[in-house]
């Protein structure tokens, strides 16, 4: 994209070019890291199963695809009204297209609702009026950041972490990002000491620390976030005076249902408001059901003021009335729900289990990982220098002789050098196959030298 | 309790105004041709729902376009991962050519320098964070859209600075008026980075004169700074006069490519025009990259749903459906206005000559017992608790002189607007009695109509010689 520009602040009376904001011209969008070269690499060359079988792999890409076909049937079959507005295609289309509260279709809530109590093997209960709807996830936490920091002031977020995050929290809203280190040595799970340690650096610096936001399933592990550390966290904001927030895109793509505490269970049992309301939860359509494209995305948080002001904000980023009426019905649809959830659990457990066995054969070992759509592989014994120099090194290697595009650890802010999330769940299992053969035979190469 | 940030607790959001409070009021005691026959009427709702029947035609003629498919085959999963915040292609194509259909193919728009957004509410708040900091200001020419005070300011932290227009005029932007606010901003110590108009205008309903487009060109070229313009009535233009566009003016001055033109920047939206609101499509359209490149960046923040992109890209890439819509749409618009004008008429109420928009810009001076905010106030009050009507006030607009009020006629049937005419008639008739008219009364009214009857010739000499319209 190119250098930022800097251009000094002119009076309006010379003939100098009038200067655009400092946030468009400023990197903070984050899009000029490796993250996104590695797309570059792959559009320009696209592996196609039969007209480009030497092509770049795309597995920096975190989609669902495994399940698209019960969500079609559904459509197809049990529901063809929803994208039709009424039998004849005419009737409820004037009401839905003038539709723009930005409280969201009531039946849309409530189907959100539904669907997130479900994922949660109804363990915890979401009340549909204090769900706000917007475009997306990367909405969400944006939105939430302007309502719970201001410029300045900082969220802490556990590393490694989703590396549009420096965009999401940090662009538009002035509001900094400090790491809360983890590393490998308890499998990257969050410690007091580390807690500690990134509010103590933040407090140094002189910046004030106005919450944490953790993913739960993580991205970029692939794994669930423990009880134990949910309620050390919660205890930790409480005492610190903070907000807590919970991106629980993925809470739908954990492989075994029983292995994941939604932060919601844990502020269900408890009665003190005060505790409650420093509580958000984030959610979105685009991972577990595989829709990025629709712009779904939620916030579900505990304290009226936060779901009243984001209901306001939402006006920036509604969901389209269209897609909220498609898919309203299919998700009230318990028995299809039900089955959905079940199903995508388990096919995505197979492809965990497929892609860890393969790179396990190639000699390579990944945290192990119970969520998501990626696995954090360790290529750590394959740097030669453990620098983020040498991990790129091999990120390039992997890129332009394998021909495979995976996202280095750096991009996360992973303090460990030689991490790799590889997706697994957005190809074919033929491609699958293919991307860890030609793993094997980089292996193989390297151990003849 | 931990705190919230300063944009929870300002109120810059602007929702205790009372253009919202009206709408809560209406939430409370909605009309309802059956159920409700004594409720209140929303006249404070800019929608379009006269052509709804067209696009209903046409769903039901080309079910793919719902239907997720493309020749019959579907294109769920396709549509289903489309994030690309680059936007579908055949709809940006679909859109350019449509916003130049609009402005009779006169000018064109091309689809790389289309931005799409969650809606014109998300497209100029997106433009405000690429043009300006937390502190700069636009100028805005008043009375203008209650909205863009959370719009433009809200979580940008930019500020407004009005420029004053009135009925003197029509409401025309003057040079005097710009100058006025230019300066007004440099003592408040707030640096000018651009000016923003609606054309046609909300609330006014009239479009801005070729005259004071160049007037604005001028100033923002002397001034070094951008120009919004937000056209996202357009298409709803019905008199014999066609709309000229700010697209137009740098055409005609010739300055398509030159500087100038890169701080000119135009906002669309498919919420008016076509009256799909719900589906959040809106569109900024510019010529300078790194305004395109950002924007287009900030949009990952309010992308539209690619299953209603697709929806529309078939929609609007039926040149038959189009240019047949467009032309419903004016015939219908102007009936229907007619209808709330004629209506106001036999109420004793005249209102600012237009010919565009969804609503009228109504003069109730006359109703008012002082000539202050707070009798428009009063006045507004009664309007929507006695005569049930729920209309919005020009101080909502930031008008400044009190008695305007902007009145919408789109946004219900034919039969409803009647019923209110009849009733804005009675209220109208029981305060005159009530008042009992008097002589020099009755010359007020009169004279009134006069004034507005020579504000109208004035602003025809300051247009370019058109036909009459009727």
């Amino acid at each position: 994209m190119g250098l930022p520009l800097m251009m000094e602040r002119s009076s309006n009376n010379n003939n100098n070019v009038v200067e655009l904001s400092r946030v468009a011209v400023s990197d903070t969008h984050g899009e000029d890291s490796p993250y996104f070269a590695g797309w570059k690499a792959y559009d320009e060359n696209p592996y196609d199963e039969s007209h480009n079988p030497s092509g770049v792999i795309q597995m920096g890409l975190a989609e669902n695809q495994v399940s698209f076909d019960l969500l079609e049937s559904y459509l197809e079959k049990k529901n063809p009204e929803g994208s039709m507005w009424g039998s004849k295609g005419a009737p409820g289309f004037r009401e839905n297209a003038l539709f723009q509260d930005y409280h969201g279709l009531k039946t849309f809530r409530q189907a959100m609702a539904s669907f997130m109590e479900q994922i949660r093997g109804g363990k915890a209960r979401f009340d549909p009026d204090r769900i706000v709807l917007t475009a997306g996830a990367t909405a969400a936490n944006e939105l939430l950041t302007f309502i719970l920091a201001d410029p300045n002031d900082a969220l802490l977020v556990p590393t490694p972490y989703y590396p549009g995050f420096d965009r999401d929290l940090r662009w538009r809203t002035g509001v900094r990002i400090v790491p809360i280190h983890c590393d490998s040595s308890n499998h990257f799970q969050i410690t007091p000491e580390a807690l500690e340690s990134a509010y103590q650096t933040a407090r140094d610096a002189n910046i004030r620390v106005r919450g944490v936001l953790i993913t739960n399933p993580s991205n970029p592990l692939g794994a669930t976030v423990q009880k134990k550390v949910l309620e050390n966290l919660l205890d930790f904001c409480v005492r610190k005076n903070i907000h807590l927030v919970a991106d629980e895109i993925y809470s739908g793509s954990v492989f075994h249902a029983s292995e994941f505490t939604s932060v919601a269970e844990i502020v269900e049992i408890i009665d003190d408001v005060t505790v409650k309301e420093r509580v958000h939860i984030v959610y979105s359509l685009s991972k577990d059901l595989g829709l990025p494209g629709f712009r779904v995305g939620t916030i579900y948080s505990y304290n009226d003021n936060v779901v009243r002001t984001a209901r306001r904000m939402s006006s920036f980023t509604l969901v389209s009335s269209q897609t909220q009426h498609m898919l309203a019905a299919m998700l009230s649809d318990e028995e299809f729900t039900e089955k959905y959830i079940r199903i995508n659990r388990e096919r995505l457990r197979r492809r965990y289990e497929t892609i860890v066995e393969g790179l396990k054969k190639a000699g390579i070992e990944c945290l192990k990982g119970n969520a998501g759509l990626f696995c954090w592989m360790n290529l750590g014994f394959l740097l030669d220098k453990k620098t983020k120099e040498g991990e790129l090194e091999l990120w390039d290697v992997i890129l332009k002789e394998l021909k495979l595009n995976i996202s280095p650890g750096t991009s996360c802010h992973c303090s460990e050098f030689g991490w790799f999330r590889v997706c697994f769940a957005n190809m074919s299992e033929k491609t699958l196959e293919i991307a860890l053969t030609r793993i094997h035979e980089f292996m193989d190469r390297r151990k003849r030298f | 309790m931990k705190q919230l940030s300063t944009k929870v607790t300002s109120n810059a959001h602007g929702q205790d105004s009372s253009y919202f409070l009206g709408w809560e009021e209406y939430e409370k005691n909605p009309y309802d041709e059956i159920k409700n026959p004594n409720g209140i009427i929303q006249m404070g709702l800019a929608e379009n729902q006269l052509c709804f029947d067209l696009i209903e035609t046409w769903l039901a003629k080309n079910p793919d376009a719902a239907g997720l498919k493309k020749d019959g085959q579907s294109i769920f999963k396709e549509l289903a991962l489309f994030q690309d915040y680059h936007g579908l292609p055949e709809f940006k194509k679909a859109l350019a050519e449509f916003m130049e259909e609009i402005r009779g193919n006169r000018v064109t728009f091309d689809p790389s320098k289309i931005v799409l957004a969650a809606g014109s509410t998300s497209a100029n708040e997106t433009l405000m964070f690429c043009l300006a900091e937390p502190g700069d200001a636009f100028l805005l020419p008043t009375p203008y859209y209650p909205g863009f005070d959370r719009d433009l300011k809200w979580r940008t932290g930019a500020e407004i600075v009005p420029i004053h227009c009135s009925s003197s005029n029509g409401f025309q932007i003057t040079e005097s008026a710009l100058q006025q606010a230019y300066q007004q901003a440099q003592k408040l110590d707030l640096k000018v980075k651009g000016v923003l108009v609606t054309n046609p205008s909300n609330p006014l309903g009239t479009m801005l004169t070729r005259r004071e487009l160049n007037l604005l060109v001028e100033f923002i070229t002397s001034k070094n700074i951008h120009l919004i313009s937000d056209e996202i009535y357009s298409g709803t233009v019905f008199g014999f006069e066609q709309f000229v566009s700010v697209m137009d003016v740098l055409k005609d001055k010739k300055l398509e490519n030159s500087e100038v033109s890169k701080r000119v920047h135009v906002v669309y939206s498919l919420s008016k025009d076509l009256g799909l609101p719900g589906f959040r499509v809106g569109a900024i359209y510019s010529n300078d990259e790194m305004v395109v490149s950002a924007a287009t960046k900030m949009s990952s923040f309010g992308l539209v749903s690619s299953q209603t992109q697709y929806l529309l890209s078939a929609l609007l890439s039926d040149k038959k459906f189009t240019s047949t819509y467009l032309d419903e749409n004016q015939k219908r618009l102007k009936i229907r206005q007619r209808q709330l004008v004629s209506g106001l008429e036999a109420a004793g109420v005249t209102c600012l000559k237009s010919n565009a928009g969804l609503f009228c810009w109504v003069d109730m001076r006359h109703l008012l017992d002082t000539n202050t905010f707070e009798a428009e106030l009063e006045l507004w009050k009664k309007i929507v608790y006695e005569v049930k009507l729920n209309i919005s006030p020009g101080s909502s607009c930031h008008c400044t002189e009190p008695g305007w009020f902007r009145v919408c006629f789109a946004n219900m049937s034919e039969e409803t607007l009647d019923l209110a005419m009849g009733r804005l008639k009675e209220y109208v008739e029981s305060t005159d009695s009530r008042r009992s008219i008097s002589k020099s009364s009755h010359e007020r009214i009169k004279s009134l109509r006069k004034r507005t009857v020579s504000n109208w010739v004035f602003r025809v000499s300051w247009t370019d010689r058109v036909p009459d319209e009727r």
